[in-house]
């Protein structure tokens, strides 16, 4: 991806043309341009006030999604987020954040980060952007990698065995726990406006296409090949319970798994505060 | 909340850890993340009773990286915010640090040195973090660090680097070390009146003609008010990526452009260093030989210069209250001043690179007084006067 296209850069009026002058900036056929599409269309319909509803990235590719997000962003660090909306949200409790983390910035570098967050319940809405390699940096091998395939610094295939982001959510203590893909944008659109009004961790997990690197490494070169190889192997939790472990063998499941209630982060502090003060 | 229960009036006998939580409550933190280390430990203990009394938040983060991040956000988001730590934890902090210096983002770093490097001995006192306190981060930016020298500063110098955090919107790290943080001394704490008269409180910039990041105007610099997520005083994209004072990113083609980044962002501490440094004199206006110190030294160094008088050497004491940014202006004052300086550390030399630096274009010759892990005695800086007397 280049950013050249920065430099018209303007504050934002109308949710839905920040940019009058530039166009997005990621590759032709990446996923992130469908999924900021699909955010965007979903804070524009529920005319989300944006003072609340704000934008954290982490750090990748995904970083040059503020280029097309109707709110304000910040761009964290390499994996710190999770901890960065820790803060803020202890500070103002009023803020809602919508969070894109890539899945190198998850599950390697800010894996305690994310962990934590999980289990602290702390009221945000979490994409992790599953593209199976570390994009910005030119394609090498992520935690998500699936086994076999290849990556910048897997030339031999990856053999190690990838992580499952909804598990470890789910395992770490996520209240709403769901994965869709770049090729589900109508699921993914119906499960964020339900992720906008959960209060707690709203985790949601989205595969998405990387011809440039993930797609050119395994013989996937035009991103169509990566757009049905997604689709093809997303399988619903339903659809699952009919088949055979041989049968799911490389598939990964589609659909929310998980929705439960227990007091967020801020609830919690909140309690603190009240013993402290002996009210 | 009730003021009172902010700012505790009276006299106290308390250690110098309790008196950096007591200055940065009353100074109005609301926020502390941290994460347990010797010799800090009774920072963060502190915090956890005493936050929520006034309303605020504290929180045991799963490291010094996360905690560092958390105290960011809750910058961000308006809170005047703190960590604390000590050596290894410090050197886990410098990523956010050199980052919230990029991002002009005020927070507090408490940092109870300890003896290093590694793990080194968790509870004795060592100053070996002097350098990693201005040099621990990548890239090139400068912050402030304060260091006091009692319980008493450890209350007021806490109060200061919330004050000097908003000013000049920076990181601002304290300084202290195991002794200072564990030896219980006498700290007042004026009434709630006059205190606040010098509090800087958090202002939010004005909506028309915002301006997110220092900027030049009439060959000055001005520092406007920190940014503040949920109002309009927030760029439409604050990126951790260098960026010009509007917030737009700096491309690659124009380095230029980062040029003028990093040099807004060290000049807006050097130029001013007049502004920003605190010394304190003693007995130097017909010295001979200045020591200059900070921190628990300068208090050895000070018995050392009255033992010298004593036996009428012209002795003086130069007293550093805050270490970065350097005090150039006042060290080459006394440099011209005295035939020679000597630089007690409790570490092998870190100010005294810079002091001597200052010294030796002065023609002044600079002597150092090593310790490592302990306070010196004061005949040591005694015997080190008499000798270049
Ligand atoms: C501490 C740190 N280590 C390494 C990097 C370099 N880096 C930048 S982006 C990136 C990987 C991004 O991969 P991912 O999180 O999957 O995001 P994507 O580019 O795929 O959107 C890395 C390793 C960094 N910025 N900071
Ligand atoms: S490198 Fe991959 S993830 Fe990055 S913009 Fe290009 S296609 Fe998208
Ligand atoms: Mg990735």
């Amino acid at each position: 991806m280049s950013i050249s296209m920065l430099a018209g850069a303007e504050r934002p009026d109308h949710p839905l043309s920040r940019y009058a002058s530039t166009m997005h900036i990621f590759c032709a056929g990446c996923g992130y341009g469908a999924i900021a599409q699909a955010v965007t269309r979903v804070y524009a319909e529920r005319k989300l006030d944006k003072m609340k509803y704000v934008f954290f990235t982490g750090i990748g590719c995904h970083s040059a999604l503020p280029t097309l997000l109707p709110g304000y962003t910040v761009m964290t660090l390499h994996g710190r987020l999770p901890a960065v909306v820790t803060g803020a949200k202890l500070a103002n409790p009023e803020l809602k954040p919508i969070c894109f983390c890539g899945d190198g910035d998850l599950l390697a570098i800010g894996t305690n980060h994310f962990v934590h967050a999980c289990r602290r319940n702390l009221d945000m809405v979490l994409i992790l952007l599953h593209n199976n390699v570390y994009g910005m940096t030119g394609g090498q091998a992520a935690p998500t990698t699936p086994t076999e395939y290849k990556g910048t610094t897997a030339p031999y295939g990856y053999l190690e065995k990838p992580f499952d982001g909804c598990e470890l959510a789910i395992a770490s203590g996520a209240t709403f726990v769901s994965r869709w893909t770049s090729a589900h944008i109508k699921q993914f659109m119906n499960t964020l406006n339900k992720a906008i009004d959960h209060r707690g961790l709203s985790f949601i997990e989205v595969v998405t296409t990387c011809p440039t690197y993930f797609g050119r490494k395994n013989k996937m070169p035009e991103p169509i090949d990566l757009f049905r190889w997604i689709r093809d192997s997303a399988v619903s939790i339903k659809k699952a319970e009919g088949m055979s472990e041989e049968e799911l063998e490389g598939k990964f499941l589609v659909g929310e798994f998980q929705k439960t209630d227990r007091p967020d982060l801020n609830t919690i502090y909140k309690e603190i505060i009240k013993r402290a003060q002996g009210d | 909340m009730s003021e009172d229960k902010a700012i505790r009036t009276g006299t106290h006998v308390i250690t110098g850890n309790d008196a950096m939580v007591e200055g940065a409550i009353a100074a109005g933190c609301r926020f502390f993340a941290g994460y347990p280390i010797t010799p800090q430990n009774e920072v963060p203990e502190m915090f956890s009773v005493r936050l929520p009394e006034v309303g605020g938040n504290f929180i045991q983060m799963e490291d010094e990286i996360g905690s560092i991040a958390a105290v960011v956000g809750a910058s961000l988001a308006g809170a005047k915010a703190m960590t604390s730590t000590s050596g290894p934890g410090f050197s886990l902090m410098q990523e956010y640090i050199s980052q919230a210096a990029q991002s002009e983002i005020p927070l507090v770093v408490g940092n109870v040195q300890r003896t290093g490097p590694g793990s080194g001995i968790v509870s004795v006192p060592h100053h070996g973090d002097v350098m990693q306190a201005r040099y621990g981060g990548n890239g090139d930016y400068e912050i402030i660090a304060v260091a006091p020298a009692s319980a008493q500063e450890s209350f007021d110098l806490t109060v200061e680097a919330f004050n000097l955090a908003e000013k000049w919107r920076t990181p601002v790290i304290i300084l202290s070390d195991a002794m200072l943080g564990h030896c219980r001394e006498k700290v007042v704490i004026q009434s709630a009146e006059e205190f606040k008269k010098n509090i800087i409180e958090r202002k939010i910039g004005p909506r028309k003609g915002f301006k997110p990041f220092t900027y030049e105007e009439n060959g000055e610099l001005i520092v406007p008010p920190p940014l503040q997520l949920g109002t309009h005083a927030f760029p439409f994209w604050l990126p951790s990526v260098s960026h010009n004072e509007f917030g737009i990113p700096i491309l690659d083609t124009v380095p230029k452009g980062s040029f003028k980044m990093v040099k807004r962002l060290c000049d807006k501490i050097i130029k001013n260093e007049e502004k920003i440094t605190m010394t304190e004199s003693y007995y130097l206006d017909d010295a001979d030989v200045a020591v200059i110190a900070y921190g628990l030294p300068a208090r050895t160094g000070l018995r050392a210069v009255r033992e010298a008088r004593e036996q009428g050497i012209k002795a003086g004491l130069l007293r550093l209250k805050t270490i970065w940014p350097f005090a150039q202006t006042a060290i080459e004052k006394v440099a011209e001043s005295v035939k020679s300086i000597v630089v007690p550390e409790i570490n092998m030399g870190q100010l005294f690179i810079e002091i001597d630096r200052v010294a030796a274009k002065k023609g002044v010759s600079a002597h150092l007084v090593i310790q490592i892990s302990k306070l010196h005695e004061p005949h040591e800086i005694l015997s080190k006067i008499k000798e270049v007397a």
